[in-house]
């Protein structure tokens, strides 16, 4: 994984809470057994017409959301399937980092592991957020803190472990392979076996 | 004397293999990783670059399920109809097995299906054990008294290589539901009704234990049914302290321990259970005497209501929306809208009692003409038992299309899918906008419901029915 430490960026606002992600990468284009390309499909039946146009009025398409590397979504993030590919697609598409006044446990740990922030705020600071959309926002991870315009610093809570690893580009399944022989040693002693 | 213990503390002390520390987050063992085709190329794709094998494959059990088509032809023909990529993906996971020395659960194993079905019905979902595989309905196996939850395809990269996962562990959060069912009233209605009580991120965080006289007189398809939708509450494991009803079904399948070992199993199995004076971060009570069946009217599975009861309002602007997609109004019932399909199939109602009860409602009645309606069988051996017990003939005479074992219309990914705008009665788990086809409209309710609508051609109430 690349390190991930700061970041700024203008803001792309999707203020609808309950965000799942079929909506984020549709299952159809699951069909796929790599982890690159998806990016283009992302938010696909948000962003496109029947005949493939796109829908002026959704916010991707506008022309200031071009490069925005932020995503300001409405609370609960994320829920629904487990898939990988919606971190997955949104990193291709070019975010770096997703905010909102909660995230769904599975988008957000998979987001982390792959260097997509998924940051949790107050809900003052939310609405903030989704009250100027394309505001000037910058994240520190190392210092867990998003300062908004350049001038307000709203600290962020993040596991310490997740920290470690954006700012290192730490790849856990290394970390998890250096315990063979606590994991070989539990498997020996343990009372029963699966 | 140790503390007290919830059902979730006693499974995960068991399997914590280092303890997690502010810095670093538990390695917790994995006894179970059931693997499928969409999740797990990339994942398989890591092993190689690195060299790696699996580490367990005795653990590991893999099928064929989310894009493998469900029409009733030949199967090369079958994976063409669902397109190019779902074949590739089918044809790679058969590579990989093959390559990494795993047992398919393939074409021609007469035990292929959805992966939260076969788990329980092979009996290797067993109380005690954790279990994973990549998709969210993985908390269906907490049913039994397992730990059992999704993950993203970086994780299944991470249980194939070591058979650990690095886990933070959660809350804990008791949904108890006293009383009983009335009649008519089934446990897919149960679990809507749980969802619309505490959200869709009510259970954020947190691990639910099922408990109260509803759960303990329900059988096991039943419970899988309440663990299963845990997901749509938001939380990745929903747990049912194991009892006599569990061990009955578990006993002699061809999987759960045998003999001796059956003997053993079932002493361990029996101290699964939350102890007098053990407590939960938070808790919420449901009386089941007072529900009625359920359905959804907006795009998540929290936007629900009693099948007579008017439609919500609200000026919430996601609400709205919602309401705008599904072209329903507030203050009507939605017993007004007429329906275009009807799904029962999926990993939350496609096991044999789910056929059954649709059987019984639909026999000796005919599907209304303006109506398609699908049954799909949760796996090929729930396909040969009902064959056997001749539902499949009863529901084709009434008029519905009896087809091949897997996920379907729950996912919309192998070929089964609503055109825009139609609306389906759906026995699965998401209501989400384009879940089932884009622009399809869901309405998400119990067997019972989704055959009584087919009937009827409108959303209707299964207790005229039966």
């Amino acid at each position: 994984m690349k390190p991930v430490n700061k970041i700024r960026s203008k803001t792309v606002v999707l203020p609808t809470r309950d965000i799942d992600t079929d909506q984020i990468i549709s299952a159809r284009f699951l069909t796929t057994t790599t982890r690159e390309g998806l990016g283009k499909n992302v938010f696909h039946d948000l962003r496109y017409n029947a005949d493939g146009s796109e829908k002026p009025d959704f916010v991707l398409n506008k022309p200031e959301s071009k490069g925005c590397r932020i995503l300001i979504g409405g609370n609960n993030f994320g829920c629904g399937s487990s898939r990988e590919h919606a971190p997955w697609a949104l990193l291709d598409y070019g975010f770096e980092a997703v905010i909102s006044t909660e995230i769904a446990d599975i988008f957000r740990n998979n987001a982390l592991k792959n260097g997509l922030l998924a940051i949790v705020v107050d809900s003052d600071t939310h609405q903030w957020l989704l009250d100027n959309p394309g505001a000037d926002v910058a994240i520190d991870v190392a210092a867990a803190t998003i300062t908004l315009l350049g001038a307000k610093i709203i600290e962020f809570a993040i596991d310490g472990f997740a920290q470690h690893c954006l700012i290192e580009g730490i790849d856990q399944l290394g970390f998890l392979r250096q315990q063979t022989s606590t994991i070989e040693s539990y498997e020996e002693n343990r009372s029963w076996k699966p | 004397m140790s503390n007290p213990s919830t059902l979730f503390e006693k499974v995960w002390a068991d399997h914590v293999v280092v303890d997690e520390t502010p810095e670093t987050p538990a390695v917790l063992y994995i006894d179970l990783h059931i693997i499928h085709e969409v999740t797990t190329p990339q994942a398989f794709s890591v092993l190689r670059d690195n060299g790696l094998a699996v580490r367990r494959r005795d653990l590991t059990l893999p099928t064929l399920d989310h894009s493998t088509p469900t029409t009733p032809v030949s199967m090369f023909k079958d994976l063409l109809v669902a397109g190019e990529g779902a074949a590739n993906q089918v044809r790679q996971m058969q590579q990989n097995c093959e390559d990494f020395g795993l047992d398919l659960l393939g074409y021609g194993s007469g035990q292929r299906g959805i992966v939260h079905v076969i788990g329980p019905e092979l009996g290797a979902t067993q109380p005690g054990k954790t279990i994973v595989c990549g998709d969210s309905h993985s908390s269906t196996h907490g049913a039994f008294g397992a730990l059992a939850f999704g993950i993203g395809t970086t994780e299944v990269g991470h249980v194939l290589a070591t058979q650990c996962l690095l886990q933070r562990k959660p809350k804990t959060l008791a949904v108890n539901v006293d009383g009983e069912l009335p009649e008519g009233v089934t446990a897919k209605d149960l679990i809507l009704a749980i969802i619309g009580k505490i959200g869709v991120n009510g259970g954020t965080g947190h691990v639910i234990e099922y408990r109260g006289a509803a759960i303990r007189a329900m059988d096991m398809e039943s419970r899988m049914t309440i663990c299963n939708m845990s997901i749509e509450g938001g939380a990745r494991a929903g747990m049912i302290a194991p009892d006599e009803t569990t061990f009955d079904y578990l006993r002699g399948r061809s999987r759960a321990p045998q003999g001796a070992a059956w003997d053993e199993a079932i002493e361990r199995w029996r101290l699964l259970r939350t102890d007098d004076g053990a407590s939960f971060d938070k808790s919420v009570t449901l009386d089941a005497s007072e529900l009625q069946p359920m359905v959804t009217f907006g795009t998540n599975p929290g936007m629900v209501v009693g099948i007579n009861d008017p439609i919500p309002d609200s000026s919430d602007a996601s609400f709205k929306k919602a309401l705008d997609y599904m072209q329903v109004e507030s203050g009507k019932p939605m017993t007004v809208n007429t329906v275009d399909i009807v799904f029962v199939g999926s990993c939350t109602n496609g096991r044999i009692s789910d056929i059954e009860e649709t059987a019984r409602i639909l026999q000796g009645r005919k599907v209304a003409d303006s109506v398609r309606m699908m049954v799909v069988p949760g796996s090929e051996q729930v396909k040969k038992e009902a064959e056997e017990r001749g539902l499949d003939r009863v529901i084709t005479a009434a008029g519905a299309e009896w087809r091949e074992a897997g996920c379907s219309m729950c996912i919309g990914m192998n070929g089964d899918i609503a055109q825009p705008g139609q609306l389906t009665v759906s026995t699965s788990n998401r209501n989400f906008e384009g879940r089932q086809g884009v622009g399809a409209r869901t309405v998400l309710a119990s067997p019972a419901t989704a055959a009584a609508s087919a009937i009827a051609g409108y959303v209707a109430d299964p207790r005229t029915y039966s």
